[in-house]
């Protein structure tokens, strides 16, 4: 207020002084003192693996890719959206961009048309990276299983560490999800190698067959394709 | 009462129509929801250009493709923007061997896109089509899906040649100073996976072709292999996935209806409470993600939005414990009555409804008084009603044209004759339209939602039939036919099923609003800048659940 005296104004200025007092003082100050701090006992240095602590960061910290298919994808919204707020584990900035982004969560029904492009999508993301995958679709299929045009789940094209089934989970089972990779990522455990069908390959170095033959005229020999072989699908 | 009809619409009268299309009819089909003629696939145009000039059927709903053992068969499900109740149905059947029929896209634009669906999906050649490609399956497919020699197991190649780097030297057209742009099908503003191949001249955008098929799950051919009385109604709540419920009734209305079933009052409330919930819900969304299109906003009117989709969630899942996909009609009822103790559920649910006035004025300050907002949504994607109807456009996007259509007052179904709502339709024509539309129709639907409450509240404890009696397995009669829409929140949702005698459908076509309403795209955003072909792609407001089925 200004009509105030002046004094009033340096007056304010003595608890920061406090504090600079303190910060200066003996010891280190309660109020800096976080668990970690703690936990490190009076000496703030910590020894540890390299490889141990960069999992840790990694963990603590993701950057989820802006990354809608389905009816899960409205879930995925809610996750982290108000509410549910995937933030606040460390996990809620969605990327749009895949070259800046470390998790896909895949939610919902891949087709065969999109197969390719989520495989070039994934395959733009920057290593290490990680792949949630929500919902029975993703899985295998889910309600369309049995449908012409159905992925039968993702790990047919890309690896998955997380499996989150529902139809949709419920944004709860996705944090239990996120949760459940974050931790195994700071635990420095991979997710096993899976087999995986669908490549994307030249068309010219696919073994020639009658489909091939047929296709011949349409495609260039450079274009990337790729093959889907229903009948030994799960 | 504003739910009933004012208008005077000419009643064609079928004697009429018979006259009309005189003896280019070889013979007349009994569906069973409006007088069918047969007609020579050389006829075509022919017997459409009188039924839309003469009778005054200016809306072609549908366009049904399907295979019998001997033959192929069309069929053009017409109705009137002005009086839905008055149908007619143009069967054209082709021969096995050489499945060749004249085009309607001449007389209809809707069945441009329509036509090309039913040859990628069934096989039928369309004569004199302007762009005879497939719309759905990659074009490398080979065969037809629903086409009944067609082998699943069949290895399919699918290229990814459109995935060419946009910037490269060959995009540009060296003589026009064109550039061609890829948007999607992985893109933050195209709501799903949506890819839309633009031509660029500068920022203005030359051409637009959307390119649908990315989420194409065979709902089609799920339906036809489940049994009616169950296995079917889970399918509906994942064509528009924001707002659910309203799916349900569209394909309870078409079952019950090839069943003749009844469907008690009290249900009918339960349907129409639940409905209004769900659709709110949607608009919500709907809502949320447009603000996040127009001007980035994923913090303020996003969150808000989606605070409120999880009230109306919330009490959705009291009512049919599920939070999306509720499952929760039976043909000639509905699963549950309301969830005990029930004033616990009709306290929760006006509180809702009572918060809400407060809420839209919220978003009123935010969104649609925001000035950055009404620079981009006034006079920006302005579709005028008669494209909007020659493109087979409805619900709030219609609406948002000026055209007064809304099947829940037009071909009254469940309880909605008996309530106090208003059909809202705005003259902007342009993006700001169709959200205001969608604001004020969260209003109506509070509206619905209030007086559904108050009627269960005093429902006489002895008469809360939830549903009527239906045998354990329906087989309706081989041969009946029937085309029934409803209101969803994107607009007219319609379900053709044809029984075969089984305990599953024959066939069973789905007409998404969605599908019809993103054809419009490029008549919108023909020479208007790139931000405001995002703009309007936002204010369609089209679920890819839904557009590819
Ligand atoms: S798992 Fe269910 S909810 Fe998720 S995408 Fe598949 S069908 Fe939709």
């Amino acid at each position: 207020m200004s009509n105030q005296p002046r004094q009033a104004i340096h007056d304010s200025t003595a608890p920061s002084t406090d504090t600079r007092d303190s910060r200066m003082g003996e010891g280190v100050d309660d109020r800096f003192n976080s668990r970690l701090r703690e936990a490190f006992g009076s000496t703030p240095f910590i020894l540890t693996k390299f490889d141990k602590f960069m999992n840790w960061v990694r963990g603590s910290s993701m950057f989820m890719l802006q990354f809608g298919i389905a009816c899960c994808s409205i879930e995925m919204m809610h996750t982290y959206a108000i509410k549910h707020d995937l933030d606040r584990f460390g996990a809620g900035v969605p990327r749009a961009s895949p070259r800046q982004a470390d998790v896909i969560i895949v939610p919902g029904t891949i087709v065969s048309k999109f197969g390719p492009r989520m495989k070039r999508v994934y395959d733009q993301m920057p290593e290490p990276k990680f792949v949630v995958g929500m919902g029975s679709c993703t899985i295998s299929g889910g309600p369309f299983q049995e449908g012409y045009n159905v992925v039968k789940g993702a790990e047919e094209i890309i690896p998955v560490d997380i499996h989150v089934p529902g139809c949709p989970p419920r944004p709860e089972a996705l944090i239990y999800g996120v949760a459940k990779l974050q931790e195994r990522v700071a635990n420095g455990e991979t997710s096993p190698v899976v087999v995986k069908p669908y490549e994307l390959e030249e068309f010219g170095d696919l073994p020639r067959d009658e489909l091939i033959d047929k296709l011949a005229a349409e495609i260039d020999e450079e274009d990337l394709v790729m093959r889907y072989n229903w009948a030994d699908s799960p | 009462m504003s739910t009933e009809l004012e208008r005077t619409v000419p009643v064609t009268e079928e004697a009429e129509l018979e006259r009309l299309v005189g003896d280019r009819a070889l013979s007349t089909d009994d569906h069973k929801n409006a007088p069918a003629f047969v007609v020579r696939p050389d006829a075509v145009q022919d017997v459409l250009f009188d039924l839309r000039d003469e009778a005054g059927f200016d809306h072609l709903s549908c366009v049904t493709a399907q295979q019998y053992e001997d033959r192929y068969e069309t069929i053009y499900h017409l109705k009137k923007y002005d009086d839905p109740t008055q149908e007619v149905s143009v069967v054209v059947p082709t021969s096995t061997d050489e499945p060749v029929s004249q085009t309607a896209e001449p007389v209809y634009r809707s069945a441009d896109w329509g036509e090309r669906e039913a040859f990628d999906l069934v096989g039928i050649d369309y004569e004199g089509h302007p762009d005879p490609r497939r719309i759905l399956l990659p074009e490398t497919w080979q065969g037809h899906p629903l086409d009944l020699s067609y082998d699943q197991d069949k290895p399919q190649l699918v290229t990814l040649a459109e995935h060419a780097n946009p910037l490269q030297e060959d995009h540009r057209d060296a003589e026009t100073d064109t550039m061609f742009l890829n948007i999607g099908p992985h893109h933050p503003a195209t709501h799903g996976v949506l890819h839309v191949k633009t031509v660029l001249d500068g920022e203005t955008v030359a051409d637009v072709e959307p390119d649908i098929g990315y989420l194409h799950r065979c709902e089609e051919q799920m339906c036809e292999q489940g049994t009616y009385r169950h296995q079917i109604m889970p399918y509906p709540d994942r064509w528009d996935y924001t707002a659910n419920m309203p799916n349900e009734w569209a394909y309870a209305r078409a079952a019950e209806d090839l069943a003749d079933l009844e469907v008690p009052d009290y249900a009918q409330v339960l349907r129409t409470m639940g409905c209004e919930l769900s659709r709110m819900a949607g608009h919500f969304l709907a809502l949320g993600t447009f603000a996040l299109d127009v001007f980035g906003d994923f913090t303020a009117i996003f969150q808000y939005a989606f605070r409120d989709r999880e009230l109306a969630q919330d009490i959705l899942e009291d009512l049919t414990g599920q939070r999306m996909m509720y499952n929760y009609f039976r043909l000639g009822g509905v699963a549950w009555d309301v969830p005990e103790p029930r004033e616990e559920f009709f306290e929760k649910t006006r509180d809702f409804l009572d918060g809400l006035p407060t809420k839209v004025e919220e978003y009123d300050d935010l969104l649609t008084g925001n000035e950055v907002f009404q620079i981009r949504c006034v006079d920006t994607g302005i579709l005028e009603p008669e494209i909007a109807k020659q493109y087979g456009c409805t619900g709030p996007v219609a609406r948002g044209s000026g055209i007064d259509y809304d099947l829940r007052r037009d071909d009254p179904y469940g309880y909605y004759p008996e309530l106090e709502w208003d059909v809202v339709t705005e003259d902007g024509k342009d993006n700001y339209s169709r959200v205001l539309v969608r604001m004020q129709e969260v209003e109506q639907s509070a509206k619905i939602v209030e007086q559904c409450i108050d009627l269960l509240e005093e429902w006489p404890e002895d008469d809360r039939e939830i549903q009527s009696n239906v045998p354990r397995t329906l087989k309706p009669d081989p041969g009946t036919e029937t085309y029934k829409a409803v209101e969803n929140a994107k607009g007219e949702l319609g379900i053709y099923i044809r029984a075969d005698g089984t305990d599953t459908p024959g066939r069973f076509k789905i007409r998404s609003p969605c599908f019809h309403n993103l054809s419009t795209l490029a008549e919108m955003s023909q020479g208007e800048y790139v931000p405001d072909l995002v703009a309007s792609l936002g204010s369609l407001d089209v679920i890819l659940g839904e557009v590819d089925r």
